[in-house]
């Protein structure tokens, strides 16, 4: 199991454990996390799984493909840590992973 | 007594509604009631990766039913709402219970146009709007078998494509001269007409089906009869001509409805209490200055907001750019906007690449995109469109200019439109931004 944490605006954490290959916008839906709505379904067409990556993951994350890019120009409060929910999976790199979910989204 | 909230139908304007109005503060009760026996789904990968075997059934819902249970959402599932008494503020259901309400929301979307022809009732014939109709399908959907799509809209794209993948021998009948022909430019419905061909679609073009016989006189399978006299044979066929909105609940309860149930900016009905949002509801949309009934998530979610915050008090108006997406093969085409009443089509990049966006003007201002593989032209469309920015067609067109730097407000070229926001775009000259005459009819999947 790997653990993922999420932040949101006020604070509150939620830390969950997760099947390595799931994406983390359906694990955020299952678990109630508030501000990842995943309107699109995963198919970053909509950006409404917009997190901020925790400084310290960056450089364990697979590179941003060209479409999530261009998506998370839609998100309100994008920054060098933005990333689409739907697009990064779960796996034992990630294991503790922390992500934020920006204040916009509440 | 505290107040109770009530949503007709468990789609996604629904489930939506639902929330939002937990969101926003809503301490009463709330009632989601749907006559479909499951929870609230997304519908688009019912003709993607649903269809093509690619995603768990649990993944269709849109919330978990703890997420409900949690908000204190209740569901009334598998039933029916047979009437609305709008005076005495009940509802009943085909069950015979009834319900009181003080707000009343008729998320009840829209059901499939049904194929009006002899031999149409053909148990071979299916239709694509639920999950019960995927799972229908599911044991004819096998490699080899033969399968003929009827409608060039996106289902039936869509379909045509999940189904020649899936190793099926598919032919593809579309009534107008390209597929996709009520929704966007000749240019891009040429686009995917050679898209399925090259994947090995039989694509058939102006082209009507006149009859479905029985081949065999055992049901086994059906013999599409075209309009131009051809027989083809089929294990499956497909139907997807459009889809009408369920307004019938509305209107015998006296609720105004054209083309869809009638909502102002609000969400409001012509009725007291009782509002309406998604593929049911056809509002006022002041970025094009006349009403729109639009079928996709954006629109369903977006006025299930629009509802919810009307009924906590906090007025929003609706005022979104339409946006809708399509997967075929390994190409996604996003558009943003209603490219109707265009006068100018420009192509940025190349067609024959399989990336490219067409950018629909008229009188030299934007009215939508189509983007294929090119999600930073659909970004930029949308920020123009909702921004009400100008940026000239050649500006538009020169890929020297990255696609993310179009709608850079720095940039002097980009200027803010100086005439009022709406009408501007409107197709007809002095459209009255809450005029109830003028409604189009705008299918988004057929
Ligand atoms: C195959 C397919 C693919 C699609 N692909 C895309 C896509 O890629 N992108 C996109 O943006 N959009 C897509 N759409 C469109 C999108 O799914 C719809 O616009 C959206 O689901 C509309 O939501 P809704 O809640 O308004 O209506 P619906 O989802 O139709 O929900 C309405 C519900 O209310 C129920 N109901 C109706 N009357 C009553 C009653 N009297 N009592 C109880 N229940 C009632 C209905 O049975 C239904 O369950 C697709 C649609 C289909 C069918
Ligand atoms: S869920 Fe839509 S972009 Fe991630």
């Amino acid at each position: 199991m790997i653990k993922v944490t999420y932040i949101d605006h006020a604070g509150t954490a939620r830390e969950i454990e997760v099947e390595e290959g799931v994406d983390l916008m359906d694990v955020a839906v299952d678990n109630l996390v508030p501000g990842i709505d995943g309107d699109c379904g995963g198919v970053a067409a909509c950006a409404t799984c917009h997190v901020h990556v925790d400084p310290a993951w960056q450089d364990k994350l697979p590179p941003m493909g060209e479409e999530e890019d261009a998506m998370l120009e839609l998100a309100d409060d994008r920054n060098e840590n933005s990333r689409l929910a739907c697009q990064l999976k779960a796996s034992p790199e990630l294991d503790g992973l922390i992500l934020h979910t920006p204040i916009g989204q509440h | 007594m505290t107040e109770t909230a009530v949503i007709v139908g468990g789609g996604q304007a629904g489930a939506q509604a639902a929330v939002s109005l937990r969101q926003g503060g809503f301490t009463g009760r709330v009632v989601l009631i749907g006559d479909e026996p499951v929870l609230p789904y997304q519908r688009p990968p019912l003709s993607k990766t649903y269809l093509a075997g690619e995603l768990a059934k649990e993944r269709l819902f849109i919330k978990p039913a703890a997420f409900y249970d949690k908000i204190n959402v209740e569901r009334i599932l598998g039933k029916t709402v047979s009437a609305i008494d709008s005076r005495q503020q009940v509802i009943s259901l085909s069950s015979g219970q009834c319900l009181s309400y003080q707000h009343l929301i008729l998320a009840t979307g829209g059901r499939v146009r049904q194929l009006d022809c002899p031999g149409a009732g053909h148990p071979r014939v299916h239709y694509l709007r639920t999950l019960a109709d995927v799972e229908a399908m599911q044991s004819e959907f096998t490699a080899g078998a033969r399968m003929v799509v009827i409608g060039g809209g996106y289902v039936g794209l869509e379909t045509a494509a999940v189904a020649v993948k899936h190793g099926l021998n598919v032919t593809l009948l579309v009534a107008r001269p390209t597929p996709l022909g009520r929704v966007t430019s000749p240019e891009v419905g040429k686009f995917f007409e050679d898209v399925h061909r090259q994947a090995g679609v039989t694509l058939c073009c102006n082209t009507g089906v006149s009859a479905i016989e029985d081949d065999a006189g055992d049901g086994q399978v059906a013999a599409v009869v075209t309009d131009s006299g051809y027989r083809v044979l089929a294990d499956v066929v497909v139907v997807g001509i459009g889809l009408l909105p369920n307004v019938e609940l509305a209107e015998s309860a006296g609720v105004a409805c054209d083309d869809g149930i009638t909502v102002d900016e609000y969400g409001r009905t012509s009725v007291g209490n009782i509002y309406a949002a998604g593929d049911c509801a056809n509002h006022p949309n002041p970025i094009y200055g006349r009403r729109l009934r639009l079928e996709s998530v954006q629109n369903a979610v977006d006025q299930g907001k629009t509802v919810a915050a009307t009924i906590c008090g906090k007025d929003k108006p609706y005022a979104q750019v339409p946006w809708f997406w399509s997967d075929q093969y390994d190409l996604k085409l996003q558009t943003a906007g209603i490219n109707s009443g265009y006068d100018q089509a420009l192509v940025r990049g190349d067609i024959a690449s399989r990336s490219f966006a067409v950018f629909y003007l008229r009188e030299g201002r934007l009215l939508a995109v189509d983007a294929i593989n090119r999600p930073a032209e659909f970004v930029a469309a949308r920020n123009i469109l909702s921004k009400g920015l100008s940026v000239s067609a050649e500006r538009l067109q020169d890929e020297s200019i990255p696609a993310k730097a179009l709608a850079d407000q720095t940039d002097p070229l980009v200027t803010e439109n100086t005439a009022p926001e709406s009408a501007q775009l409107s197709a007809q000259s002095g459209v009255q931004k809450r005029s109830q005459s003028n409604a189009i009819k705008h299918d988004r999947v057929a």
